[in-house]
């Protein structure tokens, strides 16, 4: 049951004093109910600015056609795919927390889950931008679905990864909203409760007449499991249908078997490295400090450090392996791909995502909110540079060395992935104005066991081994929302 | 007779919203529910609430979404327009696995949640039943259907009031939520 004591040795999740159930609804639903402050009015005014960037960008794509992009007969796929590969690895993180996490029940996902999950939606719009751009002609897309139509029907190609790509993509976005949407009733139901007037219509309609029952809640989590034992499969497979796309052709970088599991751990990388871009700071602005706490930060470096060290085996198998097949054009794609005309983006994207990142060993590091913020931009920046590499300089030189050539991007591929950032952030940021950031209900179950205030009246009893208690109050001076002096006395 | 239909106990704390549930059972006062803001694991064990069979419905939505797309593809590939793919068999099964099994996660995940729906009377628009406001937000809620049962009212509110009931409310209506 909830109550159980919990072992002092673990830290804790919620920290605080005097924290009740009333005030973890109250702290999380502050920046819903109120009006918000300034930071916020920044951001959104320059997040839109970017929103309407991007709309520009891709109607001129649209207007004018691919040709406004710098591709050519050589680099067919370059920004776009880029980008593409880059938002859907982002969305990996709030999939693998929500599922994954669950599934393996780390109750630190708690407070972080929502806005993982919802960052993972707004990634995967991104994506599908991408997707739905790169085709020049948006109306044409609908031929990348199974429709009977006046060619025959002639069918799409279920051999082929892209369209596997359309079918992992759409089921990845569907999946994700539903368990997203479905985790947010009981929220949403309690925002609903302390609202009046047209806002309590609003979110009654949204909330689907959630009461909170006792069956419902048996169901729900049922539902819960069900949908994170089969987002789990889902998540895995959807980076390595991405990674299919490249790995099933003929071209030299590309046609590697190592790709499904290095493009899940570099999706997972990154995705976490967005988290704490966009978690360090709404905490701070937010003011949720006590819910998101040092050692969620800690806990997720320590998920990055892991999945970066699995990034950078595979970039060493990848090179190994080029070198021991024996194949010329293997070996010269990996030799073109760090000493040729495209080996300032390699070695970018080796020393932000290998290199740099391993000062993650250090705890200092880790439990540093400024270190931590800036290494996220680092392997953001390193993670596009990845698929940035894979594709632009696999593709600029492969069979034909006549065919050889340089890639350049246009203002509009650029308009394009900088605008794809606003509307990111444009979607982050009305979510975090509609909806709780946070999980209300699934916070509320760790305030009795696992919460600081709990853990301090476990101390003060004294029915502790006292070698525990002191491990215990020697892993507190990490968070930066405890005040160590209080522990002096107990 | 007093116009009193439902008696509502009020607990702050799930341990003691508990301890209420055993007082009234032990009393044989027929429970009608439990609002809690979050899920209170081992409450539907003591009301008796079965199992969930969502898995079942999970496993058949699944078998299901595998069987609709393998159909298709089937339909698509090897029957309605075979191609000459370098000389390759048409039927290429190990090509369809991964939309197979992603039409079988799609559905199971769509399947499930809207047979939670329709089990639990969740859609948009459904009007609220809600017996008391602050169950969604610190208060766990029993609520005993007294037109059900001839307990005296005095009786159970001391129950509950013993048990650790903050309050404890006297309701003519079932539902505040109704205009």
């Amino acid at each position: 049951m909830s109550s159980h004591n919990e072992s002092i040795i673990r830290e804790p999740l919620i920290t605080g004093n005097n924290i009740t159930y009333a005030q973890i609804t109250e702290d999380i639903l502050r920046p819903v109910e109120k009006l918000p402050g300034k930071a916020w009015w920044i951001g959104f005014t320059v997040a839109s600015m970017g929103a309407t960037l991007w709309l520009f960008a891709v109607s001129y794509t649209f207007w004018y056609g691919i040709g406004s992009w710098g591709l050519n007969k050589t680099v067919g796929w370059a920004w776009d795919i880029t980008g593409f590969v880059w938002w859907v690895g982002i969305g990996h993180a709030g999939t693998l927390i929500s599922a994954i996490l669950l599934l393996f029940r780390q109750k630190w996902r708690n407070s972080i889950n929502r806005s993982a999950e919802a960052m993972t939606i707004f990634a995967v719009i991104c994506a599908a931008s991408y997707i739905v751009a790169h085709m020049g002609r948006p109306w044409m897309a609908v031929y990348s679905l199974p429709l009977p139509n006046q060619y025959g029907s002639l069918w799409v190609n279920f051999n082929s990864p892209l369209i596997w790509d359309v079918f992992a993509i759409s089921t990845y976005f569907t999946v994700s909203l539903v368990f997203w949407y479905t985790g947010l009733l009981p929220d949403i139901a309690t925002i609903r409760d302390r609202a009046t007037g047209l806002r309590r219509k609003i979110y009654s309609v949204m909330s689907f007449g959630w009461t909170g029952s006792v069956k419902t809640w048996q169901r729900f989590e049922t539902v819960s499991l069900i949908l994170a034992g089969i987002s789990t499969p889902l998540v895995l497979s959807v980076h390595s249908i991405v990674s299919m796309d490249f790995a099933t052709s003929l071209e030299p970088g590309w046609h590697t078997t190592i790709f499904p599991p290095y493009f899940v751990a570099g999706a997972i990388f990154s995705g976490f490295a967005m988290v704490q871009t966009l978690l360090l700071i709404a905490r701070k602005v937010l003011g949720l400090e006590n819910y998101i706490t040092m050692f969620h930060i800690e806990a997720m470096n320590k998920i990055i450090i892991l999945t970066g060290s699995i990034v950078m085996v595979a970039y060493c198998t990848e090179f190994f392996i080029a070198y021991y097949s024996q194949v010329e054009y293997e070996q010269y794609a990996f030799i073109n791909r760090y000493f040729g005309p495209y080996w300032w983006a390699s070695w970018s994207m080796f020393c932000c995502n290998c290199v740099i990142p391993q000062v993650l060993w250090f705890k200092n590091v880790r439990r540093s909110i400024a270190a931590t913020w800036f290494l996220s931009i680092i392997i953001n920046i390193g993670m596009w540079f990845e698929r940035f590499v894979i594709i632009v300089t696999s593709l600029h030189r492969d069979f034909l060395p006549s065919s050889w050539a340089m890639f350049y991007p246009t203002w509009i591929d650029v308009s394009v992935f900088i605008g794809s950032i606003g509307v990111f952030f444009t979607l982050f940021l009305l979510f975090l104005r509609v909806l709780p950031a946070i999980a209300i209900a699934e916070v509320k179950l760790l305030l009795k066991g696992s919460s600081e205030q709990e853990k301090k009246k476990i101390l003060q009893s004294g029915h502790i081994d006292a070698s525990q208690g002191e491990f215990y109050k020697d892993a507190l001076k990490k968070f930066d929302a405890i005040d160590i002096a209080e522990y002096e006395k107990v | 007779m007093s116009s009193t239909k439902f008696i509502l106990g009020l607990f702050e704390d799930p341990d003691e919203m508990m301890d209420g549930i055993t007082a009234l059972q032990q009393n044989s006062v027929p429970i009608y529910d439990v609002y809690t803001p979050m899920p209170i694991h081992g409450i539907e064990a003591k009301l008796g609430i079965k199992d969930s069979r969502l898995g079942y419905a999970a496993f058949m939505f699944g078998c299901l979404g595998g069987t609709v797309i393998f159909s298709i593809i089937y339909f698509a590939m090897v029957h309605d327009w075979p191609m000459n793919i370098g000389g390759k068999p048409a039927f290429a099964v190990p090509d369809f696995i991964p939309i197979t099994f992603e039409w079988t996660v799609l559905y199971t995940a769509l399947g499930t949640t809207a047979t939670f729906f329709f089990a639990t009377h969740l859609f948009p628009g459904r009007t609220p039943r809600v017996m008391d406001y602050r169950a969604t937000n610190d208060r766990f809620v029993i609520a005993i259907d007294v037109k059900k049962n001839n307990t005296p009212h005095e009786d159970i509110t001391n129950l509950l009031k013993e048990a650790g009931a903050v309050e404890v409310k006297h309701n003519d209506r079932k539902y505040v939520s109704y205009e």
